[in-house]
């Protein structure tokens, strides 16, 4: 509850603050209080991999560039028609998601600590390496060309 | 202010998993920063993530957190491409507003 509180709060402030790193605190925010949600959901595995990777990883990459291209303020300009047609329709989008979770599904039990313990790096494990087996090898292949691919963006700057 | 619960139903899961996905929308299609714009789609990848384990902890089963695990692996890797391409756009243009990056339109 108080971990989903803060979440919110951090990301109406990603959405809302005008400079890029105040954003980019935000959405660190947001995912410290993601991890301990995940805590309480039972994935321990997930949580510590949410801090390793998301905030830390991840999140050291874009602090890393928005200080490497010295962002500044965003500018005020002009609001298109987008903006304002868009509000309302996200506000409706929202409330049927909320209409459908809340009516369409079937009355849920109250989430208790330790409920689900099956997301033990153990159990991960063994899932991961023969159920999916197939999917995590492909995913290694798929970081070797993400490597492959930004290398091959950021050459031009050796030459 | 009343006390809080102690639990709650795991349907509020879900529904502050609807919450952070409209606001990563929201900072998507507003925002003219593109470095803003790439973190809210990051903060859409979350919203689904949270989704994901809280399904895994209703259906008692591993499956959703492989999931949100590739889902991560997913990120990371788009996050090196695609800040390098911001970084090769802004060496090019000299500009993050997404605003003037309209060279696609004619």
């Amino acid at each position: 509850m108080i971990f989903a509180a803060i979440a919110v709060v951090c990301g109406i402030s990603l959405v809302l603050q005008t400079h890029p790193i105040a954003s980019a605190l935000s959405l660190i925010g947001v995912m410290g209080a993601l991890a301990a949600l995940y805590l309480l959901l039972g994935g321990e595995f997930i949580a510590a991999a949410q801090l390793v990777v998301y905030a830390g990883a991840i999140m050291v990459l874009f602090v890393f560039v928005i200080m490497l291209l010295n962002a500044g303020k965003e500018t005020k300009g002009r609001r298109s028609w987008a903006t304002y047609a868009g509000a309302p329709l996200l506000l409706l989008f929202l409330g049927l998601i909320a209409l459908a979770i809340t009516y369409h599904l079937p009355a849920s039990e109250n989430v208790v600590f330790g409920g689900f313990t099956g997301g033990t790096a153990l159990q991960i494990g063994r899932a991961l390496f023969t159920t999916y087996l197939l999917p995590f090898e492909v995913t290694s292949i798929l970081i070797l060309i993400a490597i492959l691919g930004a290398i091959v963006l950021a050459r031009k700057e050796i030459d | 202010m009343p006390a809080l619960p102690p639990s709650v139903p795991l349907t509020w899961y879900l529904i502050l998993s609807a919450i952070l996905f409209t606001l990563g929308i929201a900072g998507f299609l507003f925002r003219r920063n593109i470095i803003t714009v790439f973190m809210s789609i990051e903060l859409m990848l979350n919203a689904v993530n949270l989704s994901f384990i809280t399904f895994s902890y209703k259906l008692k089963q591993v499956d959703g957190h492989i999931f949100s695990f590739f889902v991560m692996v997913v990120a990371a890797a788009e996050a090196a491409v695609g800040l390098a391409i911001i970084l090769t756009v802004f060496k090019n243009r000299q500009t993050l507003e997404i605003d003037e990056l309209s060279s696609l339109k004619n």
